[in-house]
């Protein structure tokens, strides 16, 4: 730096170089001190790491894996010898396909788009078409085994799911995943999917696979609600069925009693009555044996004495005046002999 | 002079720092190196992660990654054994297994991922192409569980049995590439069937016939509900034709009964007196037959009326309609 000015000859100018270079020097001194400084921090600085409560550390040397350090803080080798990648072990992550969680909130909002329809569309084992939203909860139980054992775990893990989801779904009918078979089917899909991470080594572990919605295709979907709108028309037909019989049962049931009591009244009463008339008779019978001809003869003229008075007329002839008759203009009347 | 041999001094630090950084290397957790001096392969790849050291200059460290890398395939449209066109999407697992013969047959991954594209991609349209559709879909024979209030009246072909499934077909992929990769240095760990979907004309006519079973599982619950409805409608038919009948049945023999009991009561009354019975029945029967519209027409030759012809007639006169 001193031979900066080394290129004109005049003694000035080496008596200036040489002031500045003392200056120089004197300013030379601080600037080892503050890079000495700054060095220094930056060793305390890359030296010092923290783990959080959900993580550990992964410290690697010159790339090669050292220890794994649990939360709290740490120290390491610092200027990149020693490295730090943190895993969150502790967390519960989730991945979602069908649709993705646009913003969790008490009232979350959910968002969909053609690469989340291609996500949930998937055949079923009888050959047709549905939709499967799902999600699955899971944990890394292995950090190392997930830092270095695949190039973008999560990535495969989703792939790995959806593979699970479609197989498990191949298997089932539409009627099954749409009504009886859902929890089946997430608890198969979720063996199978334990089974790939197992098979791929890839430090996950499943927590947990549940069925979100789970739908038949959009076209479909008013045939499969007609469906149900079907066996809702059924069973209101069977209904109403039941409803008129047993509106009209229980009251022909009614009107056949109060028919059947009727008759029994009826048959009590032809019975009351014989009895009455019977004794009646039998008694009057008793008298009549006592005195036939008075008896007789009093009845005859009772009668007689109420019937007279309540026909309208009254022809008495005799027999011996005949001839009288046809000049009576005889209207619907009735001839009775006594 | 000193500031120059300072300089001198700094060039030489310089120097060997450049050389030890060429003499050195690091290989991570996820790497491993194959050394080339002057492109030529040397000795065995280097797999153990750490700090290593090479010939400096001459010697060229070689990364490549030792992890399970991704592979994705292409939505492959395929025709099945059964034509039915089908998107078909693979994802495969694989790895540089020897990086040595990697590096010299495919040197690097953008090599490798088409290479792998070609032969995943075609072994997968061989498989499929010579299997039917419902092999691809289903894993087992497993029978469908019958939903209670939907019956199955689906159509034959979906209901077939299979032979080999999913899963053995994907073991099928799996094997063929399996045996073709180790040229390349590659292994391949794992092949999954991800997406099986119809293409978009299929689809719309899968979607028919979708529409057309729900339809007719509809058009079933609806004539069961009309055949259930008339069978109960019938039923109560027959009830009220019975209730109906029964009733009418046992009115007649009650009411006959008491007909018969009140007859036989009225005939031992009157069998004692039959005469008296005949008179007073008669005079009843005056009673209730005469009123103010009749006309009587009387002889005085009646019983009643002989008294008005003469006083001795007491005696000689008939008894009438009585007597008879």
């Amino acid at each position: 730096m001193a031979n900066h000015g080394a290129g004109f000859d005049p003694e000035e100018f080496t008596r200036a170089a040489r002031e500045f270079g003392a200056r120089l020097r004197e300013s030379r001194r601080w600037l080892v001190i503050a890079g000495l400084v700054i060095v220094g921090l930056a060793a305390i600085y890359g030296s010092y790491y923290q783990v959080e409560p959900d993580e550990v550390g992964l410290v690697t040397r010159f790339g090669r894996f050292v220890r794994t350090s649990s939360p709290g803080p740490h120290g390491k080798i610092p200027f990149g010898i020693e490295r730090v990648q943190k895993v969150p072990v502790q967390r519960q992550l989730k991945q979602e396909f069908g649709f993705r969680t646009a913003l969790a909130d008490i009232q979350s909002s959910f968002h969909k788009d053609e690469k989340t329809n291609a996500e949930s569309v998937m055949l079923t084992g009888d050959l047709n078409v549905a939709t499967v939203e799902w999600i699955v909860q899971y944990k890394i139980s292995d950090p190392y085994k997930y830092l270095f054992k695949l190039r973008d775990v999560e990535e495969t893990f989703r792939l790995m799911s959806e593979a699970s989801m479609r197989t498990v779904v191949g298997d089932h009918s539409v009627t099954e995943l749409l009504t009886v078979g859902r929890e089946a089917i997430a608890s198969k899909a979720k063996q199978l999917l334990s089974n790939l991470c197992t098979l791929y080594d890839n430090g996950i572990s499943v927590q947990q696979l549940i069925l979100q919605n789970v739908d038949p295709p959009e076209p479909v979907r008013p045939s499969f609600n007609a469906v149900n709108q079907a066996i809702q028309e059924r069973e209101r037909a069977i209904n109403d069925a039941w409803a008129e019989y047993n509106q009209e049962i229980p009251r022909a049931r009614g009107l056949a009693e109060q028919k059947i009591q009727a008759a029994e009244g009826y048959a009590i009463d032809r019975v009351n009555r014989a009895k009455g008339d019977a004794q009646r008779f039998v008694a009057l019978e008793e008298q009549y044996r006592k005195s036939p001809e008075v008896t007789r003869t009093r009845i005859y003229l009772e009668t007689l004495a109420a019937v007279l008075p309540a026909a309208g007329r009254k022809l008495i002839f005799d027999e011996k005046a005949k001839g009288i008759l046809p000049m009576f203009p005889l209207g619907p009347s009735q001839e009775v002999k006594p | 002079m000193k500031p120059r041999s300072l300089l001198i001094a700094g060039a030489f630090a310089l120097l060997g720092l450049i050389t030890l950084s060429s003499a050195l290397y690091t290989v991570s957790e996820t790497e491993q190196v194959v050394i080339t001096q002057f492109g030529e392969p040397i000795g065995q790849p280097v797999t153990e992660a750490g700090l290593h050291v090479k010939t400096p200059f001459a010697q060229e460290a070689n990364v490549f990654d030792k992890r399970w890398l991704e592979w994705n395939g292409n939505a492959n449209q395929v025709p099945t054994r059964d034509k039915k066109y089908i998107g078909v999407q693979t994802y495969a697992r694989w790895r540089i297994a020897n990086p040595l013969l990697f590096f010299q047959r495919l040197r690097d991954e953008r090599r490798a991922q088409s290479r792998l594209d070609d032969i995943i991609d075609g072994e997968t349209r061989n498989v499929i192409a010579s299997h039917d559709l419902i092999e691809v879909v289903r894993t087992t024979n497993r029978a469908f569980e019958k939903a209670e209030e939907v019956e199955d009246i689906m159509e034959a072909e979906t209901m077939r049995e299979i032979a080999l499934g999913r899963d053995k077909i994907t073991r099928m992929i799996l094997e063929r590439v399996k045996h073709v990769v180790p040229d390349y240095g590659i292994e391949l760990v794992d092949v999954q069937i991800e997406r099986v979907n119809y293409i978009e004309s299929v689809q719309a006519k899968v979607f028919e016939r979708m529409i057309s079973e729900r339809k007719r599982i509809a058009d079933r619950h609806r004539s069961e509900g009309q055949g259930k409805s008339a069978e109960v409608r019938g039923k109560k038919e027959r009830e009220l034709k019975v209730i109906e009948s029964e009733a009418y049945r046992k009115t007649q023999e009650t009411m006959g009964n008491g007909d018969a009991e009140a007859a036989t009561i009225y005939a031992d009354a009157y069998n004692r007196n039959r005469e008296l019975y005949r008179f007073l029945k008669t005079m009843e029967t005056y009673r209730s037959t005469i009123d103010k519209e009749s006309w009587l027409v009387l002889s005085t030759s009646t019983d009643a009326f002989r008294y008005l012809q003469s006083q001795n007639a007491v005696g000689g006169g008939k008894s009438g309609a009585a007597t008879k």
